[in-house]
C-alpha cells in the first residue's frame, strides 16, 4: 500500500515534469510545422532567453567580460534592477529580434536545401547562439527569480495527509508551471484557429508553395513562427531556469524534447503534449520501480538506478519500430 | 608536366579504375605517404603530436566511419560518441583480460565488437527514417554512456570509474601508458589510418559502396531493382562502427591514456565528428580527413590568436570558439553543402584547364 501511494506521488511528479517536456517540445512542434526545419537550437533558445531575462533584470552589461577584455576596463554591471513583468517584454523583444536576424542571416539562404543540412544549420545556430550567450552575460550560474512560488506545497500535503494518511510532496512551481503550459497551449491554440496569421501560418504548414500562390508571405511567416518559438522557449526558460538556476545544461532539455516528439510526432500540437507526458511519467515510473529494493529488488534480483538519462530514447525507439510516425504524426506515405 | 589525364595511356582495366586518375595527384599521394610514414616521426615532438597529429587520426577514422554511415548510406547516426565508448571499453577489458595478446589485435577486436553493437543498434533502421532514425540513435548514445558508467564490471570496479591504459609494446615499442614516446603513439594510429582509409575506398567504390549509395539516394527504388535494404543498412552500420570503434580505442588507449566515459565520450563527441563528416563533405574519403584536420586545427589556432596574441582569458576565448564553430558550420552550409571535398573538387576541375580556360 505505501508503494501504491509513493508511487502515485512519484506518478503526478512525472505529469508535471511532463509538462515542462511538452513545453519545449511545443516550440520544435511550431517551427517544424511551419517551415520544416527540425530546430535543434531550440533548448538553447530557451538558455539563450533565460540567461537574456536574468541578465536585463539584474543590469549586467552585454558583453562584459569581452570589453573588459579587450580594452583593460572593469565594467559590470549598469546599476539598476528592472521589474520582473518589463524585463520579460525586453527578453521577449530580444527573441523577436533574434527571430528576424535567424530568418534573415540563415534560413533565407537555405531554402529548398534537404532537410538534413537544415537541421545541422540548427545545430550549427545551438553552437552560435551557446557561445553567444556565455559571451554576452557570462558563464556562471545564475539564479532567475521573477516572483513564481516555489517550494513544497503546503496545501496538497495537508490535504493528501488527511486522505491517506501520507502527505504528496509536489513543488508549488511545477503546479504552476502546468497552469502556465496549459494556458499557453490554449493561447497558440486559439491563435492559430481564430486569427488571420494562425491561418496563414497553418496554410503554410499545410503546402509552402500553395501558399505562396494565394499570397502568404512565406517570410512573414516564418519570421513569425520563430518569435513564437522564441517565446515559447522563454517560457521554458523561466521555468527551468527557475527551477534549477540558469546554466548551460538548461539546453540540454532539447534532448529531452527529443524523445517526446518522436512518441508525439513531429507535426502535432497535441502529440507533443500527450508525448510529454507519457515521457515525464514513464521514466519516473521506471526509475521509482527499478531503483527501488523493495520492486526491482525483489522482483528481479537487483536494482538500477539513473535511468532517466536514457530511459525516454529507449522508449522512443521501441515505439518507432511499431509505429514510425509517432503517436499523432501524419502518416508516411512514401512513394518512389 | 601539367595537371591532366591527356598523354597518360591506361592500357589495361586495372589501370582504369585507380583511385588517382591523374598523375600529379598519384605522385602527391605517394609524397605524403612518403612524409607522413618516414619524416614525421623523427621530427615530431609531444606537443605537435598531442595537440594536432594524434587527434586529427584518430578522429579521421572517426569521421570515415560516419561518413560511411552518413554519406555514402544515407543514415543519419548521433551516437558515434556511445559507440567510440565502445571501442575504448571494448579495448581496454581486452588489454586487461588478455595481456599476452599484442594490442593491435584488441583494437582490431574492439572495431570488432563495436561493429556487433551498431548492428544491433541499427536494426530499427530497416523502420524508422530520416529525424526520426537520427534521434533513436541517440539512445544508443545516452544508453550506452549510462551503461559504462553504472555497471562497475565494465572498468574492473576501479574506485574512481575511470579506465587506464596499461602499458603495452607493439615491436618493442611501448605504444600505450605513460611511456610511449610521440612517434610511437603517431605511427600506430598512422598505421590504422592508412588501414581504414584503404579498407574504405576499396569499399565504397565496389558493390557494396553502390548499394549504399542506392540506399541513400532512395531506398525503395533500391528495394525495387533488387537491393536488398537489410544486408545494405546493416553493413553500412556494421563498417561505420567498425572504424568508429578503433577510433574511441584509440582515443583511450593511445591518445588520452585515461578516460571517464560521460567526459570523454559524450554527445559532444557525437556532434563534433558529425561536424567533421559535414563540413569535409558527406560521401568523401578526403572530406572526413578534410574536416578532422579542420575542426581539430581550428581550436588550437584560434586559442592560440585569443589566448597566445591578444592575452584574452581561456574561459571567453572557449566561448568565442563555440561561436566562430557555430557561425563556420552555417557558413558552410550555406555557401558550400557539399563541404571541403567540394571545393577541393573544384580547385582540381580548375586546375585541369589551366591555363587554356576556353
Amino acid at each position: 500500500m505505501d508503494q501504491l501511494l509513493y508511487g502515485t506521488e512519484v506518478l503526478i511528479n512525472g505529469l508535471m515534469t511532463g509538462v515542462m517536456y511538452s513545453l519545449v517540445a511545443l516550440g520544435f512542434v511550431l517551427i517544424y510545422k511551419a517551415s520544416g526545419v527540425f530546430n535543434y537550437a531550440q533548448g538553447v533558445l530557451a538558455l539563450f532567453a533565460a540567461l537574456t531575462l536574468v541578465g536585463i533584470m539584474e543590469g549586467q552589461v552585454p558583453f562584459a567580460h569581452l570589453i573588459n577584455a579587450m580594452f583593460g576596463t572593469h565594467i559590470e554591471n549598469f546599476g539598476w534592477n528592472i521589474p520582473a513583468v518589463f524585463a520579460i517584454l525586453l527578453t521577449a523583444g530580444v527573441m523577436v529580434v533574434l527571430a528576424i536576424l535567424i530568418e534573415k542571416l540563415v534560413l533565407q539562404h537555405l531554402v529548398g536545401q534537404e532537410p538534413i543540412i537544415l537541421f545541422m544549420a540548427t545545430i550549427g545556430l545551438a553552437y552560435f547562439l551557446e557561445g553567444l550567450g556565455d559571451v554576452m552575460w557570462g558563464a556562471d550560474i545564475k539564479t532567475l527569480d521573477v516572483g513564481l512560488p516555489q517550494g513544497i506545497s503546503d496545501v496538497v500535503e495537508q490535504t493528501t495527509a488527511n486522505w491517506f494518511g501520507y502527505g504528496f510532496f509536489i513543488d508549488r512551481l511545477d503546479i504552476w508551471a502546468t497552469i502556465i503550459a496549459a494556458l499557453l497551449v490554449a493561447a497558440l491554440v486559439a491563435f492559430s484557429q481564430y486569427t488571420k496569421q494562425g491561418r496563414a501560418m497553418r496554410a503554410v504548414a499545410d503546402d509552402h508553395q500553395a501558399a505562396l500562390s494565394v499570397g502568404i508571405s512565406l517570410q512573414f511567416i516564418w519570421i513569425m513562427v520563430w518569435s513564437i518559438a522564441g517565446f515559447v522557449a522563454l517560457v521554458a526558460g523561466i521555468m527551468w531556469g527557475t527551477k534549477s538556476g540558469v546554466q548551460f545544461s538548461l539546453s540540454l532539455i532539447a534532448l529531452k524534447a527529443l524523445p517526446v516528439l518522436m512518441l508525439g510526432g513531429f507535426t502535432s500540437i497535441p502529440g507533443a503534449i500527450v508525448g510529454g507526458l507519457i515521457i515525464g511519467v514513464g521514466e519516473k515510473l521506471f526509475e521509482f520501480i527499478m531503483s527501488s529494493p523493495d520492486l526491482a529488488g525483489s522482483w528481479f534480483g537487483f536494482t538500477i538506478s539513473a535511468t532517466e538519462n536514457w530511459f525516454a530514447y529507449v522508449l522512443a525507439l521501441l515505439f518507432l519500430v511499431f509505429r514510425p510516425q509517432g503517436l499523432f504524426g501524419e502518416r508516411i506515405i512514401e512513394r518512389v | 608536366m601539367l595537371y591532366r589525364e591527356a598523354g597518360d595511356f591506361k592500357t589495361t582495366y586495372r589501370d582504369d579504375g585507380q583511385t588517382f586518375p591523374i598523375t600529379l595527384d598519384r605522385l602527391g599521394y605517394y609524397a605524403i605517404l612518403f612524409v607522413a610514414v618516414l619524416i614525421v616521426p623523427f621530427v615530431i615532438n609531444d606537443y605537435w603530436a598531442s595537440a594536432v597529429l594524434l587527434p586529427f587520426l584518430i578522429y579521421a577514422i572517426a569521421s570515415i566511419g560516419l561518413n560511411i554511415l552518413v554519406g555514402y548510406a544515407g543514415q543519419v547516426s548521433l551516437g558515434t560518441g556511445g559507440f567510440m565508448a565502445v571501442g575504448a571499453y571494448a579495448v581496454y577489458k581486452l588489454m586487461t583480460a588478455f595481456p599476452e595478446v599484442s594490442v593491435v589485435i584488441h583494437i582490431l577486436l574492439a572495431g570488432g565488437i563495436t561493429a556487433l553493437v551498431g548492428i544491433a543498434f541499427g536494426l530499427p533502421s530497416l523502420r524508422i527514417k530520416g529525424f526520426y532514425l537520427a534521434v533513436a540513435t541517440l539512445a544508443a548514445q545516452f544508453f550506452l554512456v549510462w551503461l559504462f558508467n553504472k555497471v562497475p564490471w565494465f572498468y574492473n570496479y576501479s574506485a574512481s570509474g575511470q579506465i587506464n591504459a596499461p602499458e603495452r609494446t607493439v615491436l618493442g615499442w611501448a605504444v600505450t601508458g605513460p611511456a610511449a614516446s610521440p612517434s610511437a603513439k603517431y605511427l600506430i594510429c598512422l598505421g590504422f589510418v592508412i588501414f581504414a582509409a584503404w579498407v574504405a575506398r576499396n569499399l565504397t567504390r565496389g558493390m557494396i559502396g553502390r548499394k549504399w549509395m542506392a540506399i541513400r539516394d532512395m531506398d525503395i527504388a533500391a528495394e525495387i531493382i533488387g537491393v536488398n535494404p537489410l544486408s545494405a543498412k546493416m553493413t553500412a552500420f556494421g563498417v561505420s562502427s567498425f572504424f568508429v570503434g578503433i577510433a574511441g580505442a584509440l582515443l583511450f588507449a593511445v591518445y588520452l591514456g585515461a578516460a571517464e566515459v560521460t567526459e570523454a565520450f559524450g554527445i559532444n563527441k557525437s556532434f563534433l565528428v558529425l561536424f567533421m563528416v559535414i563540413i569535409g563533405g558527406l560521401g568523401s574519403i578526403f572530406g572526413s580527413f578534410a574536416g578532422a584536420a579542420f575542426l581539430v586545427l581550428l581550436p588550437v589556432l584560434l586559442k592560440n590568436v585569443l589566448v597566445g596574441v591578444l592575452g584574452w582569458p581561456t574561459d571567453l576565448a572557449a566561448h568565442i570558439e563555440l561561436m566562430i564553430v557555430g557561425a563556420l558550420i552555417i557558413f558552410f552550409l550555406i555557401v558550400e553543402p557539399h563541404g571541403l571535398a567540394r571545393l577541393w573538387q573544384l580547385v582540381k576541375e580548375k586546375l585541369r584547364l589551366w591555363p587554356f580556360p576556353h
